[in-house]
């Protein structure tokens, strides 16, 4: 057998999230957690703010806290197969670039974070929000998800990769994760406040999402830069 | 211990090496050389430092002071160089418990560049010769301990690398699954290996030389042939 050539950046990314997503669907552990986990916490608020309907800005405030702290759950969980059967010095040992395994779990952490909101935002629309708006609407939201959900995919791996490393991995994962998060839920909340409001106009102002999309573009930079040296020993 | 012509480098290389774990030196002071297709048996109680110098041969580890090369490369500098030519078996057998033992080594193996049929056919190769071809569509979680290991000598075998580092790679193995690994690990595979045992005899039979280790020091280093089993068992006293 000739030496086979080392795989793509890309190339080995994809063969770490297809393994990955086919993990989670042999054992759904962590979408089911974060969507039990979201419909709980709607619960706690309804009875929490004793009221049956939310709009505006404590419509958006709900929904944010809730998706991040559901988020939590799946970035708990990004490494625990790895580290409980060595999956991690599995990867580090092929010859590939380690910014791979960075694509792949940040990958993997969005396809989780795009299908709970398939369950969370529609429970959330049933369960809590007055007279649902319209289908424009909903595609503005739909727009702030995404662009909050790269940012959350990209911090919660690089939070996820230092927590790996250490004993308290539990503990490092919440400590460090709410804070560097803090931006995204502000101007997440902020984005979506007016989509949710009973009589706003429903639009999308365009300085919330720019503050998103900067927050993506610095922290993928930095996950870009600094990943290498998380992994390594 | 090399005899190599001059001006090819060795197989494996260390000098002055050490890894400590805070203060407590793994490894202290390690010095050998290991000409291309031999075997270097690494002895010594538990804690000695064997499996510490496999990972550091195996990039897992990176040296606090001296150096380390591995067919020429520099294991600290050029690491990426030095991964897809070893195969590396140590106590954790790297494998995915919900994944089938078809699926882990598609997956390893498109780490390492096989892809397609080329991939599959390397599979079926490995399976069969180790005797788990009719369980490779069962999950890992599934095995045996014995079946485990042997999936796990397939792993590391899987890119035909040149250099395999292999941490008592016996382990969990009857005598018959010890005999159908051996042409992928033993002495027959004609790579060039690092071994540790704690078999004197056994160890002593398949290295061509041997290394003793003692809290990381180097304790032994001789041709295999030179040394006798006493000799092992003083590590260990």
């Amino acid at each position: 057998m000739s030496a086979p050539s080392p795989p793509s950046t890309l190339g080995a990314a994809r063969a770490v999230l297809a393994k990955e997503l086919r993990l989670e669907r042999r054992a759904p552990q962590t979408l089911v957690a974060m969507a039990l986990f979201s419909a709980m916490t709607y619960v706690v608020f309804h009875f929490a703010l004793r009221r049956d309907t939310v709009e505006g800005d404590l419509a958006s405030g709900v929904l944010w806290v809730t998706l991040t702290l559901a988020a939590l759950l799946g970035i708990g969980r990004l490494f625990v197969a790895d580290r409980d059967e060595g999956g991690l010095e599995g990867f580090l040992l092929a010859p590939v670039d380690r910014t791979a395994l960075l694509f792949a779990k940040a990958g993997a952490l969005l396809a989780f974070l795009a299908a709970l909101e398939l369950v969370a935002v529609p429970l959330f629309a049933v369960l809590l929000l007055g007279p649902s708006p319209g289908a424009g609407t909903w595609l503005r939201l739909v727009a702030v998800l995404l662009l909050a959900d790269l940012g959350i995919a990209v911090v919660g791996t690089l939070v996820a990769a230092i927590a790996v490393q250490t004993r308290a991995r539990d503990l490092i994962t919440s400590i460090l994760a709410l804070p560097l998060l803090l931006p995204v839920v502000i101007a997440a909340a902020r984005a979506s406040a007016p989509l949710l409001a009973l009589h706003g106009d429903h639009a999308l102002t365009g300085r919330w999402p720019a503050v998103l999309g900067l927050y993506d573009l610095v922290f993928g930079l930095l996950a870009y830069a600094l990943f290498d040296f998380l992994v390594e020993d | 211990m090399s005899t190599e012509p001059e001006g090819t480098p060795p197989a494996i290389a260390t000098s002055g090496l050490v890894r400590r774990y805070g203060e407590r030196a793994a490894l202290d002071e390690v010095t050998l050389s290991l000409e291309t297709g031999s075997t270097l048996v690494v002895f010594g109680p538990n804690g000695a430092g064997k499996s510490t110098l496999l990972r550091v041969l195996a990039t897992l580890l990176r040296p606090t002071a001296g150096t380390a090369s591995v067919l020429g490369r520099d294991v600290r500098r050029e690491g990426w160089a030095v991964r897809g030519r070893i195969g590396f078996l140590g106590h954790a057998p790297l494998l995915y418990g919900d994944l089938s033992a078809r699926e882990n080594l598609a997956y390893h193996a498109r780490l390492h560049g096989l892809r397609g049929t080329a991939a599959t056919e390397r599979i079926d190769e490995l399976l069969g010769a180790v005797g788990l071809e009719r369980r490779g569509d069962d999950r890992v979680h599934a095995y045996s301990r014995g079946m485990v290991q042997r999936l796990a000598v397939c792993r590391a075998v899987l890119h035909d690398p040149e250099v395999l580092l292999l941490d008592e790679p016996r382990a969990n193995l009857d005598p018959a699954a010890a005999e159908q690994v051996e042409p992928l690990i033993g002495r027959s595979s004609g790579r060039t290996r690092v071994v540790t045992s704690h078999d004197p005899a056994g160890g002593l039979a398949e290295g061509d030389v041997a290394l003793g280790l003692r809290a990381g020091r180097q304790a032994l280093l001789a041709p295999a042939a030179d040394v006798t089993a006493e000799q092992i068992g003083e590590l260990y006293r």
